[in-house]
């Protein structure tokens, strides 16, 4: 459902065939695991079975002398880096720690650790050889809990992680952002709520496995076929590792099945790398499923503490976070980003926000959807839906009364431009959902709302106008979330052809100009404005032709739907030059960047029925909708598919999904059984709400809108919860054990 | 993956000479020992397919009671409309392992054999009183199906043995029966409790005149609530009567804590669902038809 659709556009807001579609549908669309290469050798992985531990040897030589076996590397073959820190396009990052979480280097700090890898002719036997390495270790306490880590007790994980005296501690990093005066603002409240929350360790659950294989050329030329979200920063990260040119390695990106943020960091390019360097073979490495939950980037856990001061009449006066996220093996959690988040939907005037990013014995976390932003909504939206409970406030009402507006500074500094988080709360206050009274027993309604960024950043296109009329994409950005399509709908719209009209590519490092990772909800924006740009270029080259065909100044020549416009009337339409070409010149190549657009920021509504069994604690969700500003949307079933998709990895944020640990720090439901993603059953049909309020930063009026959609599911779902049941619920999951036991406990 | 033999027998006879030369194991659908030969839990020299064995491929009902060939697909089992009718906890159980494909190969032997804890089908053949035949070098035993499994993974079976068919007595007048397990989501899920009854009633339909309830992932092995049942025999059909039953349910469970639920909330989900199941038990025995929301 559209709230505002826009005549002016012939392609924009159409919803064509996508054009991966049909390779998709048929299985045709070729993904790493598909990878087969003349002369290739299979690689597998020797992980370490202990959450904490020294490595006081390794002894590779019984696996060397299996038969079959080509070639073994562990951390020694990897370059020593130093003090390193390298900016890796999504921030910077400390190259001895991603070295050692890589392949390990004297220590493991999480269970599935890589030690080891083992390149050989078939996978039995290179999964033979891997149990034939001894590894010797000395065992350590693992340190599993983010508050238990920042005790100055705790053992530390990362020696080289100091604070400011230069002693060693698990706390990497601090935060703190403030605003206004936080004392005289708790003054001013008539209600004070102040509570603390947990959510727990969750993995993005992609159905593909991380995959690589990599050619290591006699000439030194590195070719990596892999799963990724940014070939840019893969090749980077690869060649850092291996501290060889840039220039020195190509990365040619497959088909993607999922990645929500997890397939930014590399884990394998560089071990097949190194064997394929040993070997002079292809190499290829794909994680089974228990190496992807134990050993990749889920999104970390949380401890947060959170108080929030209103006025009688529900004005907001104050607001004091305090959040801390279990970091992983080493540094580098999305804590920044939960601290800019937490109270971003809203104008508080008096604010504190404290952040700690703190090294667990867990998988060193990574981006996923909307980074750190879900965590604290968490416990922001249910402590809003507190305060207008016991103001007697409707909690739409109070969104419309202090949400976030053009003008707004956020706790961390800027200033909000044009966005549309009340836009998004008027719309589920006049949607049907809302609309409908909630009847039967055990039933209950929450709402929440989320804010996510959406960055810009860097990308590149080029396009080649074909003699038939229709153009040749290329562009850089893997197409997670039906990109292809959404980038060639503004390049045709742009030059006024049909969508059907342009073939995307998306094609490997050397071929197209840098781009950056598909994440921060940022494809539809940026490589689509360098595809507009792309098509601009194509636009003033056309121009230049059809004047030397009708003999005049190409400042003459105007273009027009699809068409170029001459003196006394002559027209080509796009079709009849493109077929000229040959005759004025040769081809038709259009560039086009994209560097300095940011975007304004992505907000969306949700509202949720639920049910609950009170005799089992099982909650069943009856009715979904969300209501977010998408700017402009594009494609719109593939908006609504990202709005969709997020949802439900929200519920399953909300329901069941968590790491579950023994007390030895081993993962023990690392297995699709038993982390529990939502299934078709578990989810009702969503109901999306697009509202439309255009970015200006972008030409088309364009919003990300990957990320946001996950963020308020959780505190919805719990707000629910507790309409339903009168339990107020502070941790997540909200699994099935724990609700029960808050019933009983009532 | 350790190499394999493959062989796919076609008499019994045959098939226990390849199980006795040693380190061989039996494939029925295969949905369990593929993933565990893949996982190197179990590295036979020799897998035996019993898929071809007629033996053990049979369904046969008559007035005598059902004989379940061990290798039968579970979707034949739902598909059989003397078991949905005569041993309904049965076809409840192989309406809800796995999903189509599952079934369409998995057992209720393979189920059973497997001696998982949370087996979903192991419930239903101990309430309804399955007895497992097997045969084996010596001969051919029988063992009633309660006293099958002896510890997670493990049962009776000793090395050459195979189980060939599962025996149920012929339904009574006035019976019915159930099965139904907890899972947080609603399909691709273990057990966190299941819990499987019979009941017989009395021609007043108001008593009991006897129940077999059977308890899953609630200790190493499924286990028979005996007492449980007993206390049902000629009590009145109500609240009370299978509130206690319930209560006397959870007195034999004993559940650990894992990545599936607490103890606590387990031993809390054998009264729930005991009582679900008893309630349901009894509506069928009356002839009604049950509404079951799978997972609950
Ligand atoms: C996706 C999926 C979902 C599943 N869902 C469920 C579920 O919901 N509930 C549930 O309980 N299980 C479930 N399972 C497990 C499995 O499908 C069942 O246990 C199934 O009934 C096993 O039957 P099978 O015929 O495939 O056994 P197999 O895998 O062939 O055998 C299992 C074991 O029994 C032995 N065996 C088999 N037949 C004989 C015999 N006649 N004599 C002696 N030994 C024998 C085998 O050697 C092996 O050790 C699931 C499995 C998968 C892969």
């Amino acid at each position: 459902m559209s709230t505002a659709t826009k005549p002016k556009y012939k392609v924009i807001g159409t919803r064509p065939i996508r054009h991966d579609g049909a390779d998709k549908a048929t299985g045709r669309a070729k993904y790493g695991a598909d990878i087969k290469l003349t002369g290739m050798l299979y690689a597998a992985m020797l992980r370490s079975p202990h959450a904490h531990a020294i490595i006081k040897s390794i002894d590779t030589s019984k696996a060397e002398k299996l038969p079959g076996v080509r070639a073994v590397v562990t951390g020694a073959d990897l370059p020593e880096q130093g003090d390193r820190i390298v900016e890796l396009g999504e921030g910077a990052v400390n190259m001895r720690h991603l070295s050692s979480n890589v392949l390990a280097r004297g220590k493991v700090n999480y269970k599935g650790h890589a030690i080891a890898a083992v390149a050989a002719d078939n996978i039995h036997i290179a999964e033979e050889a891997c149990k034939l390495i001894e590894v010797q270790y000395e065992v350590l306490a693992p340190v599993m809990d983010v508050v238990e880590a920042m005790q100055p007790t705790s053992p530390v994980i990362n020696s080289d992680v100091k604070d400011d005296s230069g002693k060693p501690t698990n706390v990497a990093k601090t935060y703190l952002f403030e605003k206004g005066d936080l004392a005289k603002g708790f003054a001013e409240a008539d209600l004070v709520i102040e509570k603390e929350f947990r959510t727990a360790t969750v993995h993005q659950g992609y159905i593909e496995p991380h995959n690589a294989t990599v050619f290591w050329n006699a000439d030194g030329k590195v070719t990596v076929w892999m799963s990724t979200q940014g070939t840019f920063t893969a090749r980077q990260q690869t060649a850092e590792l291996h501290r060889i040119p840039i220039s020195d390695v190509k990365v040619v990106p497959m088909e993607i099945g999922g990645g929500f943020g997890g397939k930014i960091s590399v884990y394998l390019p560089p071990v097949a790398a190194a064997l394929s360097k040993k070997t002079g073979k292809p190499v290829k490495l794909v994680m089974d499923r228990a190496a992807v939950f134990e050993a990749t980037g889920p999104t970390p856990g949380s401890s947060m503490k959170v108080k929030i001061g209103v006025k009688k009449d529900g004005t907001l006066v104050a607001g004091d976070a305090w959040v801390a996220f279990e970091a992983g093996g080493y540094p580098g959690s999305p804590v920044g980003m939960g601290c800019m988040c937490v109270f971003a939907c809203y104008d508080i005037p008096n604010a504190r926000v404290q952040g700690f990013d703190v090294c667990v014995n867990r998988p060193r976390t990574n981006a996923y959807r909307a980074p750190g932003s879900t965590q604290v909504a968490f416990a922001v939206e249910t402590i809003v839906d507190e305060l207008c409970e016991k103001l007697g406030i409707d909690p739409i009402e109070f969104r419309l009364k202090n949400g976030a507006q053009e003008g707004v500074r956020r706790v961390d500094g800027p200033v909000f431009p044009r966005i549309g988080m009340k836009e998004t709360v008027q719309a589920i206050k006049d949607s049907p959902h809302w609309k409908t009274p909630l009847t039967g027993k055990h039933r209950g309604r929450g709402v929440a709302t989320g804010f996510w960024f959406n960055c810009g950043l860097k990308s590149a296109a080029s396009a080649t106008v074909n003699p038939d009329g229709t153009v040749s994409l290329l562009e850089g950005s893997t197409d997670i979330g039906g990109s292809r399509a959404s980038i060639s709908m503004q390049l045709a719209e742009t030059l006024g052809i049909r969508a059907e009209d342009v073939k995307p590519s998306v094609v490997d490092t050397d071929s197209v100009g840098y781009t950056d990772v598909t994440g921060g909800s940022r494809v539809t924006f940026a490589t689509g404005i360098a595809a507009i740009e792309a098509a601009k270029d194509i636009i003033g080259q056309l121009k230049e032709r059809a004047a030397i065909i009708w003999e005049c100044e190409a400042a003459q020549v105007k273009y027009e739907d699809g068409s170029v416009i001459g003196p006394k009337g002559k027209k080509l339409t796009f079709k009849e030059l493109a077929d000229k070409l040959h005759h004025t010149g040769g081809a038709v190549i259009g560039r086009g960047t994209s560097s300095e657009a940011t975007q304004g920021g992505a907000f969306g509504t949700h509202a949720v029925d639920v049910e609950v069994d009170m005799d089992t604690g099982k909650v069943s969700i009856l009715r979904y909708t969300i209501a977010q500003d998408a700017g402009t949307a594009i494609h719109p079933s593939y908006v609504e598919g990202q709005f969709t998709g997020g949802v439900v990895q929200g519920i399953g944020w909300a329901l069941n999904e968590e790491y579950w640990y023994d007390a030895s720090g081993s993962m023990k439901n690392a297995t699709y059984l038993d982390y529990r993603i939502p299934t078709c059953y578990d989810v009702p049909t969503v109901e999306t709400i697009i509202v439309e309020v255009p970015d200006p930063q972008h030409p088309y009026g364009v919003r990300g809108v990957g990320e946001v959609p996950i963020v308020p599911p959780p505190a919805a779902i719990a707000n629910a919860i507790y309409n339903a049941t009168g339990v107020r619920m502070a941790d997540l999951p909200m699994s099935p054990p724990r609700l029960m036991k808050a019933i009983l406990s009532k | 993956m350790r190499d394999f033999e493959y062989e796919a027998p076609t008499s019994l006879g045959a098939a226990l000479a390849v199980l006795a030369k040693g380190n061989a194991r039996a494939l029925a659908g295969g949905t369990d020992l593929i993933d565990q030969v893949r996982l190197g839990r179990h590295s036979p020299d020799v897998i035996v397919d019993v898929k071809k064995l007629p033996e053990l491929n049979g369904i046969q009902h008559d007035t005598s009671g059902l004989r379940l060939g061990a290798a039968v697909p579970l979707y034949k089992v739902y598909g059989h409309c003397g078991i949905c009718s005569d041993y309904s906890a049965l076809a409840d159980s192989a309406r809800i392992i796995g999903g189509i494909q599952i079934q369409s190969r998995a057992s209720i032997g393979g189920n059973i054999c497997n001696a998982g804890p949370a087996a979903d089908s192991t419930p239903s053949v101990i309430a309804l009183g399955g007895v497992c035949v097997i045969a084996g070098p010596n001969g051919t035993r029988e063992v009633p199906a309660e006293a099958f499994c002896v510890g997670p993974g493990k049962s009776v079976l000793q090395a050459g043995e195979i189980l060939v068919e599962i025996k149920f007595p012929a339904r009574v007048a006035h019976s019915g029966s159930h099965y139904r397990r907890f899972i947080p989501r609603n399909e691709m899920d273990i057990a966190v409790v299941g819990v499987g009854a019979s009941v017989v009633l009395a021609d007043c339909r108001q008593k009991f005149v006897s129940a077999r309830l059977a308890l899953g992932a609630v200790g190493p092995t499924p286990i028979l609530a005996q007492a449980a049942g007993d206390s049902l025999a000629g009590q009145p059909v109500n609240e009370v009567t299978i509130a206690k039953a319930g209560e006397l349910a959870r007195s034999v469970a004993k559940p650990i804590d894992d990545m599936r639920g607490t103890a606590e909330y387990r031993l809390h989900l054998v009264g729930v669902l005991t009582q679900r199941v008893l309630n349901a038990a009894v509506a069928r025995a009356r002839g009604e038809k049950i509404d079951n929301v799978p997972g609950h």
